[in-house]
């Protein structure tokens, strides 16, 4: 069944209608591209998904979902990520905060819970493991089974009176896969740098990981490769294609590179003044007439 | 090049060498400048009042000679050195120090003959006096014009110093500046610890230092920049830091045994007769604990060694001491610089608070005093003992204790309730509106409407003090626990908040709004939180203000707070915890020890942030301060893009 379906979706600046009418699938793990020339609605199409833009008419449904009139962050908890077309990283903030950012939504920390924090009844479980390990004296030992006994009891009445299990426990997991995921988009070993000051290409990488970060079931990216060199083009398409093998995501572009879209999308779909002109897959788009004289067919003659 | 005759070049050379001296004129303008300024407006005065040497040389003329031998020192840098031909340099030094010395002398020659005190009311004959050293007019101008000439010449050859030296100097001069300007603190401090003012001639004369005190104020300074490395590389061999950290820890010991005397005699001052001997025996059986756990070297204590020789003991030494310290201060000080103390503790309450609204969470909020003048008059509403006759309630006189809890909820309450209708907008709109929140207070406390409760302008009085046990807590000295307890649960709150699934929150959406949205971050009650956490901490500060000084007035909660708060954390470091301390000892602490210079407050805070933004953007204390990959790195997406 489909993941997102949008029917009939029309969005109006005053006058101009970005987009209109527009009826739109996208199947569970699939690959997904929306093309079109500059300012035929791709990206005011994706803000309306994402819940930053108010479509006037139509319905988009995500998992059931019915996603208008829904807030940003609301549909980012039911599991749609995005990237954007210029990067808009945390600049200020490092590459691992950036990515714990993501995860906002699944970890469960609450002010109480931070401030009052369960910290000493973890440092205490720590202290009695070192207590008990190696070749330690007997009173060594019963005083390590002691205390990890008081830690479990300062931590369950902690549970209890804040409603916050191991939040120590929690950000220490977050961490971990919040390392795991720069690993997997090839930003090892730089979590401590500020968003700021890495190279374009890994600012890129590094927006997917925050996106990734929220676990999402569809992800949307607005020109991934936009001002990448041949090489890092490259990359990205590897990166895209393992994002669905490996993370079992639902991908979701636009693109103006036709050697990207062409090379990983099971489907294209291609809109001109707002409106779908042609749907397909990549072979039916390259040979149908509409779109190569509204869009492939200009640049051919260029 | 054309060949010259022999002579054409040597002269040509000479001349080049003279002309050289031109680049003297602009830094001696500029400086000149700054020094017509500072006699102009009557900071020169100011300065003249004190003294580094006592009888001797005022702060002033001290002032004026750094100023040309600094001229000379900024203009020889724009001659290129060379380690054979100092001439070029030292006279273009010179130069720049002349022109200093002539404006000063034509500025004295003007006002002893012109009377500009309709435009400067400092021109006055007693500037004169300054100006000249006292001297006659004709004797005074060649005295200016030549003793520029050698400062600045002086100033040139220090760039010939080797850099040691020159460190060495600058930190003797720098102490030596220091001490003299704060001067009445340290012989209070010195009063305070039992040696009355007449006692103190050794060091001090006069308004100033005595001649052995300069000598060994610019020795401690030189030797400090010179011994410090050695002494570094001593403390990191095993030795060093095993004597390093059992001096410090037995340092921490005995101040925390004295505090904890104190303590223990108010309750019981029948154990007087003991509690020495009982201090001196316990101060000994924990330092040779400490360091008997510092020294332990048998490999079956490795988590004790780990412990206690790694950074962590330090850490454990630093901070103990550090506490000690500042729990000590207000006894060290006494009452009136505790009250100071006081002072730059509330500011750092407001700060911690503000620096959660405005630096982790990016919302700039100008009208922050409202929250202040609402947890005070809560407290004073709640608290007070009169009953006025204009007051259609009795006395209500509940305990500070149970009012304060009550004034922090509220001050939250408003924060929430300002919150609301601010939450769609965003930079100079919010600061706007929360402006006008802060002046509504104010008239609101101000206003008829209220006065039956709150007594409108004149205020709320007979505020009581805190009572610990049954002793309440009446002065500054007392008081001062209070608030540095206040303090540190503040710091520790903000340190859990900052690294944690909230803080983070926050600094998404500082960063970017939109996107900290679409990452599933519910704008609105962040927003909130940060506006209750924020209103909160001055609610905290409000109550205590309010029980501090025994009455509150409207006039006390004017826009001007809210402005110096923003200001020190704009100083110290924005989101910067340490930095929000750092901002209150300067702007608020130091106006207090500089008290002559009070009218120039707001010149000096003028100043000092105009050089922040230029020098130190990031503030005193940045928040981050790991921007290894520099300014370079930052311009590459841009360009890449194309």
């Amino acid at each position: 069944m489909a993941l997102l379906t949008a029917r009939g979706v029309t969005k109006r600046f005053g006058g101009l209608v970005a987009v209109n009418r527009f009826d739109f699938d996208i199947e569970e793990g699939a690959i997904v591209s929306l093309i079109g020339p500059n300012g035929a609605g791709k990206t005011t199409f994706f803000n309306c998904v994402t819940g930053f833009y108010r479509p006037e008419e139509g319905e988009i449904v995500f998992r059931g979902v019915p996603l208008v009139g829904l807030s940003p962050d609301r549909i980012a908890r039911l599991g749609i990520a995005r990237t954007y077309q210029n990067i808009r990283l945390f600049p200020k903030m490092t590459v691992l905060e950036n990515v714990l950012v993501g995860q906002h939504h699944l970890l469960k920390a609450n002010f109480l819970g931070i401030v009052l924090g369960t910290p000493s009844g973890k440092a205490l479980e720590r202290a009695a493991e070192r207590l008990q390990s190696g070749d330690s004296s007997t009173w060594r030992k019963g005083l390590g089974v002691f205390l990890k006994d008081l830690s479990r009891t300062l931590q369950e009445a902690g549970h209890l009176l804040l409603g916050t299990p191991d939040l120590a426990a929690e950000e220490e997991r977050a961490r971990e896969e919040a390392r795991h995921l720069l690993d997997f988009v090839g930003l090892r070993g730089q979590e401590e740098e500020l968003a700021q000051n890495l190279p374009y290409g890994a600012q890129r990488r590094l927006e997917i990981a925050r996106a990734l970060a929220s676990r999402p079931r569809l992800l949307l990216l607005d020109e991934p490769t936009a001002g990448m060199n041949p090489r890092e083009v490259e990359e990205m398409m590897d990166l895209i294609r393992r994002l669905r093998r490996e993370q079992g995501l639902t991908i979701f572009l636009i693109e103006h590179r036709m050697k990207v879209v062409m090379g990983i999308s099971d489907r294209v779909t291609v809109l001109d003044y707002g409106v779908k002109i042609a749907e397909g897959t990549p072979e039916e788009i390259q040979n149908n007439p509409r779109v190569i004289e509204a869009y492939l067919g200009k640049r051919r003659v260029a | 090049m054309q060949e010259q005759p022999f002579i054409h070049r040597g002269l040509g050379r000479v001349w080049q060498e003279v002309w050289q001296t031109r680049r003297g004129l602009r830094h001696g303008l500029v400086i000149g400048g700054v020094a017509l300024f500072l006699a102009l407006g009557g900071l020169l005065e100011i300065f003249s009042k004190r003294e580094v040497i006592g009888n001797v040389l005022s702060m002033g003329t001290a002032l004026l000679m750094l100023l040309a031998f600094f001229a000379g020192l900024q203009a020889s840098a724009t001659v290129r050195k060379e380690a054979d031909r100092p001439t070029p340099l030292l006279l273009a030094g010179a130069f720049s120090g002349v022109i200093v010395g002539l404006l000063l002398a034509l500025l004295a020659l003007l006002v002893s003959q012109v009377n500009l005190r309709d435009i400067f009311v400092y021109a006055t004959p007693a500037l004169v006096e300054l100006l000249t050293l006292g001297l006659s007019l004709e004797q005074a101008i060649p005295v200016l014009i030549g003793g520029g000439a050698v400062l600045g010449a002086l100033g040139a050859a220090y760039r010939y110093l080797p850099a040691l030296l020159r460190r060495m100097a600058g930190a003797g001069v720098g102490l030596l500046f220091l001490v003299s300007l704060l001067r009445e603190l340290v012989q209070d401090l010195l009063v305070n610890q039992g040696l009355p003012r007449a006692q103190q001639g050794f060091f001090f004369a006069g308004k100033g230092l005595s001649p052995w005190g300069v000598l060994i104020l610019l020795g401690i300074g030189a030797g400090w920049v010179f011994l410090r490395p050695y002494f570094r590389r001593w403390l990191s061999t095993p030795t060093g830091r095993l004597i390093g950290l059992s001096l410090e820890g037995w340092a921490a010991l005995y101040i925390a045994l004295v505090l904890l005397e104190r303590l223990v005699l108010i309750w019981r001052p029948d154990v007087a007769s003991v509690s020495l001997i009982v201090r001196l025996a316990l101060w000994a059986g924990g330092a040779v604990v400490w360091s008997l756990l510092l020294a332990l070297n048998a490999p079956w204590r490795r988590q004790v060694q780990e412990r206690f020789q790694g950074p962590r003991s330090s850490r454990v030494a630093h901070t103990f001491l550090l506490v000690n310290v500042l729990l000590i201060l207000p006894l060290l000080l006494g009452i009136r610089w505790s009250d100071v103390l006081d002072n730059i503790g509330l500011y750092v309450l407001m700060g911690l608070g503000l620096n959660i609204v405005v630096g982790f969470a990016g919302l700039l909020d100008l009208g922050y005093v409202a929250f202040f003048a609402i947890g005070a008059y809560t407290a004073g509403f709640l608290t007070s003992l009169r009953a006025q006759d204009f007051s259609v309630r009795g006395v209500i006189g509940w305990p500070f204790w149970a009012a304060w809890p009550v004034a922090i909820l509220l001050a939250a309450l408003a924060g929430i309730l300002l919150g609301i209708p601010v939450l769609r907008m965003r930079g100079d709109y919010l600061a706007i509106v929360t402006l006008g929140f802060g002046e509504i207070i104010q008239k609101l406390a101000n206003s008829d409407l209220l006065k039956p409760y709150i007594g409108g302008a004149q205020g709320i009085l007979d505020i009581p003090k805190p009572v610990l046990g049954d002793k309440p807590l009446v002065g500054s000295q007392e008081l001062y626990y209070l608030i540095f307890f206040s303090v540190l649960l503040v710091i520790y709150i903000s340190l859990r908040l900052a690294p944690s699934r909230i803080g983070r929150a926050w600094m998404a959406m500082r960063e970017d709004e939109d996107v900290a949205e679409a990452m599933g971050i519910h704008l609105v009650s962040y927003k909130l939180l940060a506006f209750a956490v924020g209103a909160a901490f001055s609610g905290m500060a409000g109550a205590i203000f309010a029980s501090k000084l025994s009455s509150i007035f409207p006039n006390s909660f004017s826009l001007l707070i809210s402005i110096n708060v923003l200001c020190l954390i704009i100083v110290g470091g924005m989101g910067s915890i340490p930095g929000v301390v750092i901002g209150a000892l300067i702007l608020v602490g130091l106006p207090e020890v500089l008290q002559e210079f009070a009218e120039y407050r707001l010149l000096f805070y003028g100043a000092l942030l105009v050089f922040m933004m230029l020098a130190r953007p990031e503030g005193f204390w940045p928040a981050r301060r790991h921007f290894r990959l520099g300014a370079e790195e930052v311009e590459k997406p841009a360009a890449r893009i194309g």
